[in-house]
Formats: structure tokens, C-alpha cells, sequence
């Protein structure tokens, strides 16, 4: 059983405090990826995790252990870095075997894993190579396999496959995947892509100014984000968040753009006049068969199999529509419709989430 | 706007001054090369005649028959009418020397560069200026009181006073520490990772990383040692202890028309010879070592 | 800096520096410590007792006319030898720079009396310009010139200047030759369009962008001038005659070392200490300036 637990993790540099308390607890086996902007805190909460930095307060503890002053090499963990971080003096197979001969491994053990984890990655004919003999793709390989040698209680993944080209980037992407499920390992995975995030983790925890700002499936993250941060986070284009107030007793929105939209699934708390932020994502906004709005377009991206839409709302907001197919650039105005029962409701001055 | 001309003329204008740039490129490269190899050329070609040929003034250009014995008398017995000491002690006391300086420069600023970058502790920064300081200390300016503390430690007429001096200095260290500073943090944290403790990540890690670093100012520090003069001129009289340089030029004394000129020359061949031979050979790292030691 | 990332532990640390710190304690602080300690003391003619005199050494050193004399020396010896060793080098590492065959050939050619030690060179030319057996000197005199730089003072100078000089092109021309390479080919191609001809384009475009290098290189090559050639006239001319190649750190020497004069030896040292310094901060403030550039 390896789990990982977060509990109260601050971390301070001098006064500017870039970890404001984060718990978490991860299942064993269970991949979670943290994302959020730069300068978010992720990275930090990982390297606190990885035993390079120590918390201000707050304790970590692996399978149940409690590691927080321990050294890295101390709590069976292994990490994948940015950069790869591979010793560029040392051929692949020396690279993989180092951990286990600085712990001491008898040779025969070390030769028969290395040659187990080249196997499993594929990367044989590259073991007597130098890493900058091999292409990125590869690097990436053997950095994971020096990571996987040491069949370790838990995986840290830091931006990964950010080195790597876009197409690259997917094919590892899902290779990461399915090796951890086939491993069992459970991991911690940093990284600045939603895409990333949502392909890859069991739960995403979106990270916002030193805080979890929530923690969800990805698809729950998507189908409920828990304030207006992730709501605009999560999703390409971003989700349009127009401003609004209460009305009709609760039971309907007054958009400063104009229309009112009612509330599908019950009436939100609160007095007429309430300031609401109301979120409907650019899929959500269609050309017929909503509540319509007049729309001043200002750009019209076609991307093939769907067309980007921006325009002006009355009242000058943006906003964003993403239709599918071809869409005729038909003159500046254009009428188009919000679904409202796909509409997110946040109270506009906390920014978290309203439920009916 | 420029009068319009012929494009063929401008073309042949074109032509002519890139002929006449690669002309005096070759020109004063080769002139260049010939002013540097004058000295050489006469020195060498002076070392394979008599004494009586060069002290009668008959500059020689072209090598004589006499090469093989003034080499041999040279290495064997040496070439001063007064003190003769033979060049074969002379060369390996000079090599001893450069390779002592190379070796315990290489190795102490190693260490202290690692310890200033790779930890945090107090002093480190007194520690670092410490060793700045003393690039303002060259051995010119502080002859004497080295000198007496050479004395007083006995290590006058020592291996040991001709390079302990000379091996600390802030330059080696300084490059060092410039390298260090570019090694990506990745490596110490997966060599944490790995389970490297400092030592280790020192021997397995950094000193492979910095083998070019310590070639090039190997090659350096090799011609600095062996080119010393006013340190070993102070520290030692033993003439068993001679080093090559302060030899050739005692050999020479006030410079008399009937020295042994040809012994002599042939010295000063065997003088130079080493560190002329180090620079042509490593060139690569000696080019490295010295734009980067500079810096 | 500083590195983000580093290693835990105090002992270690000192540990690791100790051999360095002990030898700089032992044979720089301290040395350099006594000399300006000496610079204040006076023996008495017959060594017997030490006194304090404050500052007096230095007021004597001063103006001493000999002391004088040699600083006057330096001068002339040091501007000469940067001026000829930087101008030499900066043509030859211009021709050496422009797209010909054999560029490796003269390269090599160009840079090995890097190696030669100064006291060697100093022999070498001594072979060259000797009035009996040197093939100049003995030409010179043949055409008529009384070529003796053993007895005449301004040809003495001339010799050390030249052997000291020699030796210092080859590391200058390394240094140019590695600036003008790292000028991007773009730039000079930008003011070959806007229309500027080889010679202005040298003048107007590479070497402003080559003045961080030939500043660094004057500094260096003073100091070299003022104190590593000590090697050249210690072998060729002994400071003579007269005094003409008497400089200032062969002074030191020769009033410390011949004359036993300690206290004025010691005040003298510690006022090229003072000279040394000077360049190394004008140095590093430039370099650090560099960085902007």
C-alpha cells in the first residue's frame, strides 16, 4: 500500500508565502496531476513532496510514514524531471543503474532490472548510448525508466513533456499512462497543460495563488468547477463569464448583456439584485436553440471541424462561441443563443460556485 | 544617391579588393610568422654548430653538423663556463615543479570552488573573498616576507617552497566556481534522488562533468609553473635544485661573446621546448583554458 | 549567483576549503600582512635594532630620484610594450580572421610564444640583437649603427620592450582573434548592406564591439609589463646599464634581495600592491559593466 498524505502544507520564502495550507490524500495506485499557472505553487508542493524542500509546517507522510524531515533518498519515491536531468557522462545503462548501486545492489540484480526496464520502455538498443546521443523522445524514455528501476512507492512527474514537440508530446503522454495503470505506482504529476491534466489523472488538483482551488475528477472539474478560477481554467477556448444579477426571486439571472436566463435546476439563494458571475462555456453557446442575444462579431477563427467565434456582447462584454463546422463570416452582427441550462452560477464577489 | 556606373566595373572593383584583402591577409600573417619564428630559427640552428663558429659572429641559417654533441654535452654536464649544472637535473626539477603546481592548484581549488557553491554556511562569502583577494597578491609584491616564510617553515631549497606558494590562487577557483554555477540544479536534485550523498555526487558526478575544465587549465597552469623564475631564483641556491629557466639564464651570465653559445643555445631549446610543445599539441585546450581562466 | 539547490552540512564545507584558506593565509595574508608591517619599520645601519617610523619609508621611497627613475621607467616600458603587443595583435588577428586558406597554419604559428617563459624570450632575442654574435646586432653595426644595448641605455629598453612584447602578441591575438569570432556574421553583413567598405566597417562596427576585449587585454597586459617580465630584464640586462631598465619591481627586488634594505623594499612592494589592486577593481567594475553591453 503506498498512499501519499498532505496535510496543512505551508511553505514561506522570507514573507512572501507561496503554499497558503494544502491537504490532499492520494489512493494507492492513484495518478493525480496538479495544474495550475505558473508561479501557481505546483511545482514547489511537489519538490516539498519530493523531500527538496522542506514545508514551513504541515507533514507529509508516504504509505502511512511520516517523511517531512526526511532526505530525498530516504522516502522510496523517484522523480522525472523537466529536463530529464540525465548525467550526460554516464551511457543509459549507467544512468538507470546509478540509484541502485549507490543503495548497494548486488551487479547481477542491477543488470537483470536494467534490462527488464529497457524492455518495458523499449529502449534496448539504446543502452550503451550517451543521453545526448538520443532524441527528446527518448530521453524522455530512459528518464523514466531510471525513474521505474528503482520500483519505487511513488512516482513525481515535474512538467515532463514540456521539453517535447507537440505530436511527441501526446504519443508520451499516453505511454505514461499506460504504464503507470500497468505499474500500479501511484504518482503526482505536475504539469501547466489542462489537456495534460484532464487526459492523464484520476484527479486533477487545480492549484490557484498557493491553494488547491479544487480537487475533482477531471470531468467533475468540467462539469462543476468550483469557482470562477477553474471554471476559466479548464476548457479551450476559456469559458465566458458574464456579469449578472439575481432575479425573479432566485429563480432567474439578469445578464448585464441584456437576456435572462432561468434556472434549470432550482432557484440560487439570496435576494433580487444579488451580483452573480454566470459561466457558460463557448460550446454552449449555439445559433439556434437557446436565449438569444445580439452578437458583435469581431474575429471568426475556422479550425476545420469547428469555427471560433469573437465578438461583443451589448453592454461590451466578450464573448466567445465555438460552433461546429464551417461557420460563413455573414457581416458583423449576428444573432446567437445561450444555453441556459448548461450555465454555471458563482457569487461574483467570492467567485466560488452557487449551487440550486 | 551614387552616379550610376558600369555593373561590370563596380564588379571588377569588387573583385580586386577581395584579391587584395586575401594578399594582405597572407602578407602580414606570413611576415607575422616569420618575425615569431626568427628567434627560434637561430636559436635552433645555433644549437647544432661549435662554439668557435657562433662566438666568431658567423650567425648560422642553416643547421650545422654539431647537433647530436651539443645536446649531449648540454643534457650531461651543461653549457655555463663558471657553474655547470647539467640540463637533464634541470629539466625534471622544472617539471617536478609545473606538474606539483598543476596538481595541488587542480585539487585545492576544486574543493574550495565545490564548497563555496554546493553549501550554504556561515562564512562562506569571508571564505570567498578571501580567495578573491588574493588575485591583488601577485608573488612580485610580497617577495621578501614570503620569502622569510619560507625560512621559517625550512622549506627554503624544497619542491615544497618552490610550489606551496604558487598554488593558491583565485583564478583557478574562480573558473571552477563559473563552471560549477552553470551545473544545472536537476543534477543535484536527482542525485539526491539516487541517494548521493555530497562526496559522492562529487566523485561521480561533477568531476566527470568537469574534465575539459580541468584539461584546459591543466595546459595553462603546466606553461605557468614551468616558466617560473623570480620564485624559484629566490628558493633555491642548491644547484641540484635548479629549474631549467633560472639556469639558462645564469648559463648566460653577463652575456660574454666566448660563452659555450652553442651548449647554450641548445639549452634554450631544451628549455622551451616543453611548454612550446604542450600549447601546439593541446591546442584546443590551452585556447579554452585561457579565454575561460580570464573571464 | 547563488544556486537554488545545494547540500546540507558545515563541517564539510570548511573542510573542503581548508587547504586553500591555510595556503593563502600562510603565504598570502600573512606575507602581505608583514610587508606592509616592515614598510613601517627602519633597521639601523648595522641591523642591530628595528624602530617604528610611521610613514617615513614611504616619503623616502618617494623621493628617492632612483625610485623615481625606475617609476618613470615603468612607464614608458609598460606603455610600450601594451601599445606594440595590442596593436601588433590586433592586425594579425584581423588578417587571421578574413576567410583564407591555411588559417589554422598561422594560427598555430601566431600562438605558440605564449609558452615561452619571459626569461627564455628574453635569451632568445639576446641571440638576435647580441653586438658580437646576434645576427642584428652584428647587421646594425655593420651599417653603421653603434648597436651595443650593454652600453647604451635607450637600446637596452628598446630590447626588453620588444622581447617583452613578443611574447605578449601571441596571448593577445588569441583574445582578438576569439573576440572578432564572436562577432555574429549578421551584424557585419547589416553594414556591408547599409554600405560601409571593409575598412569602415573595422572601424565603425567591429572594433567598438571588440573594446570590451581590448580593454580587458590593456589592463592585463600592464600588469603582465609590471610585473611578470621581471623574467626578461633579470636575464637581459640586469636593470642596466646605469639604470635605464631599472623598473620598479626590479627595484623591490634588488633593494631586498641585494641591498637587504627591508624597509624600503617592503614600502615599495606595498605601493605596487596599491597599483595592483587599482587594476584589479578597474577590471572587474568594467567587466561587470560588460555584462549590460
Amino acid at each position: 500500500m503506498s498512499t501519499l498524505n498532505l496535510s496543512g502544507i505551508t511553505k514561506s520564502f522570507g514573507t512572501t508565502t507561496v503554499l497558503h495550507g494544502i491537504d490532499l490524500g492520494v489512493a494507492d495506485g492513484e495518478m493525480i496531476v496538479i495544474v495550475g499557472a505558473s508561479g501557481c505553487g505546483k511545482s514547489t508542493l511537489l519538490r516539498i513532496v519530493a523531500g527538496l524542500e522542506t514545508p514551513t509546517t504541515g507533514h507529509v507522510a508516504i504509505a502511512g510514514r511520516e517523511v517531512t524531515r526526511l532526505e530525498p533518498a530516504d522516502r522510496d519515491i523517484a522523480m522525472v524531471f523537466q529536463n530529464y536531468a540525465l548525467y550526460p557522462h554516464m551511457t543509459v545503462a549507467q544512468n538507470m543503474a546509478y540509484g541502485l548501486k549507490i543503495r548497494g545492489t548486488p551487479k547481477e540484480e542491477i543488470a537483470r532490472r536494467v534490462a527488464e526496464t529497457a524492455t518495458l520502455l523499449g529502449i534496448q538498443p539504446l543502452l550503451e548510448r550517451k543521453p545526448r546521443q538520443l532524441s527528446g523522445g527518448q530521453r524522455q524514455r530512459v528518464a523514466m525508466g531510471r525513474a521505474i528501476i528503482r520500483e519505487p512507492k511513488l512516482f513525481l512527474f515535474d512538467e515532463p513533456l514540456s521539453n517535447l514537440d507537440a505530436k511527441l508530446r501526446v504519443q508520451m503522454r499516453g505511454e505514461i499512462r499506460r504504464l503507470q495503470q500497468r505499474l500500479g505506482v501511484t504518482s503526482l504529476y505536475v504539469t501547466h497543460d489542462q489537456v495534460e491534466a484532464m487526459t492523464l489523472g484520476d484527479r486533477l488538483v487545480v492549484m490557484h495563488q498557493g491553494r488547491a482551488a479544487q480537487v475533482a475528477s477531471p470531468m467533475e472539474v468540467w462539469a462543476r468547477p468550483a469557482d470562477t478560477y477553474v471554471a476559466s481554467f479548464i476548457g479551450s477556448p476559456a469559458m465566458n463569464l458574464l456579469e449578472g444579477w439575481l432575479a425573479e426571486d432566485g429563480a432567474a439571472v439578469q445578464l448585464k448583456a441584456g437576456p435572462l436566463l432561468w434556472f434549470t435546476d432550482g432557484p440560487r439563494p439570496g435576494g433580487n439584485g444579488r451580483p452573480l458571475t454566470i459561466g457558460i462555456r463557448p460550446e454552449h453557446v449555439l445559433r439556434e436553440g437557446g436565449v438569444p442575444v445580439d452578437v458583435e462579431l469581431e474575429l471568426v477563427e475556422p479550425l476545420g471541424s469547428e469555427t471560433v467565434l469573437h465578438g461583443l456582447l451589448p453592454g461590451g462584454e466578450t464573448l466567445t462561441a465555438k460552433l461546429p463546422g464551417m461557420v460563413p463570416a455573414v457581416g458583423s452582427a449576428m444573432e446567437m443563443h445561450l444555453l441556459a441550462e448548461a450555465m454555471h452560477v458563482f457569487d461574483a464577489s467570492t467567485g466560488k460556485r452557487l449551487e440550486a | 544617391m551614387r552616379a550610376v556606373v558600369d555593373p561590370d566595373v563596380l564588379a571588377r572593383q569588387a573583385e580586386r579588393r577581395q584579391v587584395l584583402g586575401r594578399w594582405l591577409a597572407h602578407g602580414a600573417l606570413g611576415l607575422g610568422v616569420l618575425v615569431f619564428a626568427l628567434p627560434i630559427w637561430i636559436t635552433l640552428m645555433g644549437s647544432t654548430h661549435d662554439a668557435a663558429t657562433i662566438g666568431r659572429g658567423d650567425v648560422p641559417l642553416l643547421p650545422g653538423g654539431h647537433a647530436l654533441e651539443n645536446y649531449a654535452t648540454a643534457l650531461g654536464q651543461g653549457g655555463g663556463r663558471s657553474m655547470s649544472t647539467p640540463v637533464g637535473g634541470m629539466l625534471l626539477n622544472s617539471a617536478i615543479m609545473a606538474l606539483l603546481i598543476v596538481s595541488g592548484k587542480i585539487a585545492i581549488s576544486l574543493l574550495s570552488a565545490y564548497a563555496v557553491v554546493f553549501f550554504r554556511f556561515p562564512g562562506r562569502m569571508l571564505a570567498f573573498w578571501t580567495i578573491f583577494l588574493t588575485l591583488m597578491l601577485p608573488v612580485e609584491v610580497r617577495i621578501i616576507p614570503t620569502y622569510q616564510v619560507i625560512v621559517d617553515l625550512n622549506l627554503f631549497n624544497s619542491f615544497a617552497g618552490l610550489s606551496l606558494p604558487l598554488i593558491a590562487s583565485a583564478t583557478a577557483t574562480l573558473l571552477f566556481r563559473q563552471f560549477f554555477l552553470t551545473i544545472p540544479d536537476e543534477y543535484v536534485e536527482a542525485a539526491k534522488m539516487d541517494g548521493a550523498g555530497p562526496l559522492r555526487f562529487f566523485r561521480d558526478i561533477l568531476l566527470p562533468l568537469s574534465v575539459t575544465n580541468i584539461a584546459a587549465l591543466g595546459v595553462i597552469l603546466f606553461i605557468y609553473g614551468w616558466n617560473q623564475y623570480l620564485w624559484p631564483l629566490l628558493i633555491v641556491n642548491d644547484r641540484s635544485m635548479e629549474t631549467i629557466v633560472v639556469g639558462l639564464t645564469k648559463m648566460i651570465g653577463n652575456g660574454d661573446a666566448q660563452n659555450e653559445w652553442n651548449t647554450i643555445m641548445a639549452t634554450a631549446v631544451l628549455a622551451m621546448m616543453p611548454p612550446v610543445l604542450v600549447v601546439v599539441l593541446l591546442q584546443r585546450w590551452f585556447i579554452k583554458g585561457l579565454t575561460e581562466t580570464e573571464k | 549567483m547563488d544556486r537554488k539547490v545545494y547540500f546540507k552540512g558545515r563541517a564539510l564545507p570548511f573542510l573542503l576549503l581548508l587547504p586553500q584558506l591555510a595556503v593563502t593565509a600562510v603565504f598570502f595574508l600573512w606575507p602581505a600582512a608583514q610587508a606592509v608591517w616592515q614598510s613601517t619599520l627602519q633597521q639601523d645601519a648595522f641591523g642591530l635594532s628595528t624602530s617604528f617610523v610611521g610613514l617615513e619609508n614611504f616619503a623616502e621611497v618617494v623621493a628617492d630620484p632612483n625610485w623615481r627613475g625606475a617609476a618613470w621607467n615603468t612607464a614608458v616600458f609598460a606603455t610600450s610594450v601594451a601599445v606594440l603587443a595590442l596593436g601588433v595583435a590586433l592586425f594579425l588577428a584581423v588578417q587571421a580572421d578574413k576567410a583564407i586558406r591555411g588559417q589554422r597554419f598561422y594560427r598555430t604559428m601566431l600562438i605558440w610564444p605564449y609558452a615561452v617563459a619571459p626569461a627564455i624570450a628574453a635569451v632568445l632575442w639576446l641571440f638576435l640583437f647580441h653586438p658580437n654574435i646576434g645576427l642584428i646586432g652584428r647587421a646594425l653595426n655593420a651599417a653603421g649603427v653603434m648597436w651595443n644595448y650593454q652600453l647604451n641605455g635607450n637600446q637596452a629598453m628598446l630590447l626588453v620592450v620588444i622581447a617583452s612584447a613578443w611574447k605578449e602578441v601571441s596571448y593577445n591575438f588569441i583574445f582578438f582573434l576569439a573576440g572578432l569570432q564572436s562577432i555574429p556574421k549578421s551584424v557585419l553583413e547589416a553594414a556591408a548592406i547599409d554600405g560601409a567598405r571593409p575598412l569602415r566597417r573595422f572601424w565603425t562596427v567591429v572594433f567598438p564591439l571588440l573594446s570590451p576585449t581590448s580593454f580587458f587585454l590593456l589592463v592585463v597586459n600592464l600588469v603582465y609589463a609590471f610585473f611578470d617580465t621581471f623574467g626578461v630584464i633579470h636575464a637581459l640586462t640586469k636593470g642596466g646599464p646605469g639604470k635605464a631598465t631599472e623598473t620598479l619591481i626590479y627595484k623591490v627586488y634588488v633593494d631586498g634581495v641585494d641591498n637587504l634594505n627591508l624597509g624600503s623594499s617592503a614600502a615599495q612592494s606595498v605601493i605596487l600592491m596599491l597599483l595592483v589592486i587599482i587594476l584589479t577593481v578597474i577590471q572587474f567594475r568594467f567587466v561587470e559593466r560588460q555584462v549590460h553591453y
